[in-house]
């Protein structure tokens, strides 16, 4: 079963619920694998500390044109979306920062001139921490493009019985990458005007590529009762209400676990775990059956 | 001058503290690159002037009717956009359809299909908006849900709020920035005046930051570091005030946490109008200290064209 973690809003708690999720159903006795899909900003490791065992390279094929076969004709770039290979003059320039891979300049060179090579764009790694099986994908600094760093990282047979997916904020691309073909998506929001309305982005989003989800309320006493009555009137189950508390706050500042404060958290966790499983198995998963 | 407000990590209090500034400067164009959770608008009370649709690149779609089935086009894509299910109603046994949030928009498919089956057009992904505000205009936008190219909205965002501010002399463009390091963050910093990183105490605000630190010395930019929730861990706030020493940028805000600053967002309104004591006067001292960095830049260059 894979479960994401989501959100519309940053810094709501994505990664303090998927990283104590993760050990909280760990220490039942199953296996666990934990994915940083934030790649951008990936903060996991901080907690879970994992010591890395296997670390790769995250590529793109970007076109190398060899101008002795090369005719100049400017199919090329006149079929390249995003403008990554050009003619100019008598030699052929090529953006590799703008190229997304695609393969279209390498199928209709008529001279068979264009072959591909991997860029490297970001990093992969993996190890184990506090008994989870851990994987982040890392986008290097400066490369704009994230989806194909996530691809990466989810193609990774991890074995294990649970799945934990820590998604990047916001509702676009990088975030599809991340939840898309999961069985069930936590969205991670606080009761406030921009919590929620990143919220109903959010179940937008979900709703759209047909995902089953739940909401949990973190931060659950700062601010009104708007999201309640907002889940209430949408029909959206709110799994689990988790009160603001300093002490989270200071222990979440050190990169420290919530079984450093309360060992509460995590009976609760694991109770959201099986609440979760038990909605999966029963009603079956909410992958899009198109 | 343009300034734009970012953090790498979310949730940090860009868009409060953007807000404040709003409140407090004279004379400026306010813009959310945020185009994928813009909330800025949610506390400046805002009227929608105008709205205008953003097409920011193609989508491929197959036409059922020409379409024979023959999986050409699933060979070719990258990016696994064409899945097909068991058919039974034609001779191909299967029926392919395109994944719409996984097609990258590159076109290949659209060129191998023997039957030209394949539309290849322009998408609409999303809209933008130009409103009245208390503060001054404001450019924002909503990207479509579940779409691409936030990039492009992002710098779409950015030439309209120039236009805006060359026609009306105003000389300052305040921009709230997205979360992250890619590409909306990328497309909002480029050629930017100044960027102000606003940070944490926290293990995991301080990685995202020294990320996105890195990333602004990339592209050659002038920055500062604001410490929200300063007062929340002290050892964190001294290790991140050890960090930017080193690599010589200037802490030029402290803000103590205060549930006055949600309290503001309750109330849709800005942290400083909300409250004039208090966290309010870290603030004022923040924008007070933007400016000397603004006049010290300005002096700089005037000093270089003058050497010239």
């Amino acid at each position: 079963m894979i479960i994401s973690v989501a959100s519309g809003k940053g810094g709501t708690g994505k990664t303090t619920i998927a990283t104590n999720l993760a050990v909280a159903i760990v220490q039942t006795g199953k296996d666990v694998a934990y994915l940083d899909c934030d790649v951008e900003e990936p903060n996991g490791h901080i907690f879970l500390k994992p010591e890395i065992k296997e670390q790769f390279d995250a590529t793109v094929l970007v076109p190398r044109v060899d101008l002795g076969k090369c005719t100049l004709c400017g199919d090329c770039s006149a079929t390249c979306e995003y403008h990554a290979i050009a003619v100019l003059g008598k030699t052929v320039e090529v953006f590799p920062s703008l190229c997304h891979g695609c393969g279209g300049c390498y199928d209709i060179c008529p001279e068979n001139a264009v072959e591909e090579i991997p860029r490297t764009i970001g990093r992969i790694s993996r190890g184990v921490g506090m008994g989870v099986e851990f994987a982040e994908g890392r986008l290097n600094v400066g490369e704009a493009l994230s989806p194909p760093v996530t691809k990466a990282l989810r193609k990774i047979a991890t074995g294990s019985d649970v799945t934990i997916i820590d998604a990047p904020p916001g509702t676009s691309c990088p975030v599809i990458e991340a939840i898309n073909n999961t069985d069930f998506v936590i969205l991670v929001t606080e009761p406030t005007p921009f919590g929620q309305n990143d919220l109903e982005l959010a179940v937008g989003m979900v709703r759209k590529i047909d995902l089953r989800y739940a909401v949990v309320i973190n931060r659950s006493d700062i601010g009104d009762s708007r999201t309640e009555k907002y889940c209430r009137r949408e029909g959206i189950d709110i799994l689990m209400e988790i009160p603001y508390d300093r002490q989270v706050a200071e222990a979440y500042s050190r990169g420290e676990m919530l079984s450093t404060i309360d060992s509460r958290y995590g009976k609760d966790l694991y109770e959201l775990y099986q609440n979760i499983a038990n909605r999966v198995n029963h009603d079956g998963t909410g992958r899009s059956q198109r | 001058m343009e300034l734009v407000v970012v953090s790498g990590k979310g949730g940090t209090g860009k868009t409060s503290l953007v807000g404040s500034l709003a409140a407090l400067a004279k004379d400026k164009v306010l813009v959310d690159c945020d185009v994928d959770a813009a909330d800025l608008h949610l506390i400046l009370h805002n009227n929608v002037q105008k709205t205008t649709e953003f097409t920011g690149g193609k989508r491929a779609f197959i036409i059922d009717e020409d379409c024979t089935n023959c999986g050409i086009c699933a060979e070719y894509c990258r990016f696994d956009a064409i899945k097909y299910d068991e058919y039974t109603e034609n001779a191909a046994g299967v029926r392919y359809w395109i994944d719409e949030y996984a097609c990258d928009g590159c076109g290949v498919c659209t060129r191998h299909c023997p039957e030209q089956a394949i539309d290849f057009r322009e998408v609409i992904s999303g809209e933008w908006y130009l409103s009245d505000t208390p503060h001054g205009p404001l450019v924002h936008a909503r990207l479509g849900i579940a779409q691409a190219n936030s990039g492009k909205l992002v710098s779409l965002l950015r030439q309209q709020a120039k236009l805006l501010a060359d026609k009306n002399g105003l000389s300052l463009i305040l921009i709230d920035g997205p979360p992250g390091i890619g590409c909306p963050v990328i497309a909002s910093i480029t050629g930017a005046g100044y960027v102000l990183i606003v940070t944490e105490p926290s293990m995991s605000a301080m990685h995202d930051m020294e990320r996105l630190l890195e990333l602004t010395v990339h592209f050659g930019i002038p920055m500062g570091i604001c410490i929200n929730k300063s007062d929340i861990n002290s050892a964190m706030t001294s290790r991140i005030e050890e960090y930017a020493k080193k690599h010589e940028v200037k802490i030029l805000g402290r803000i103590p946490f205060d549930p006055a600053v949600t309290q503001a967002q309750l109330a849709g309104t800005t942290v400083v109008e909300h409250q004039t004591n208090g966290v309010s006067k870290s603030i004022e001292l923040l924008w007070s200290n933007l400016n000397e960095e603004f006049k010290a830049r300005v002096n700089s260059s005037l000093t270089r064209e003058m050497k010239r």
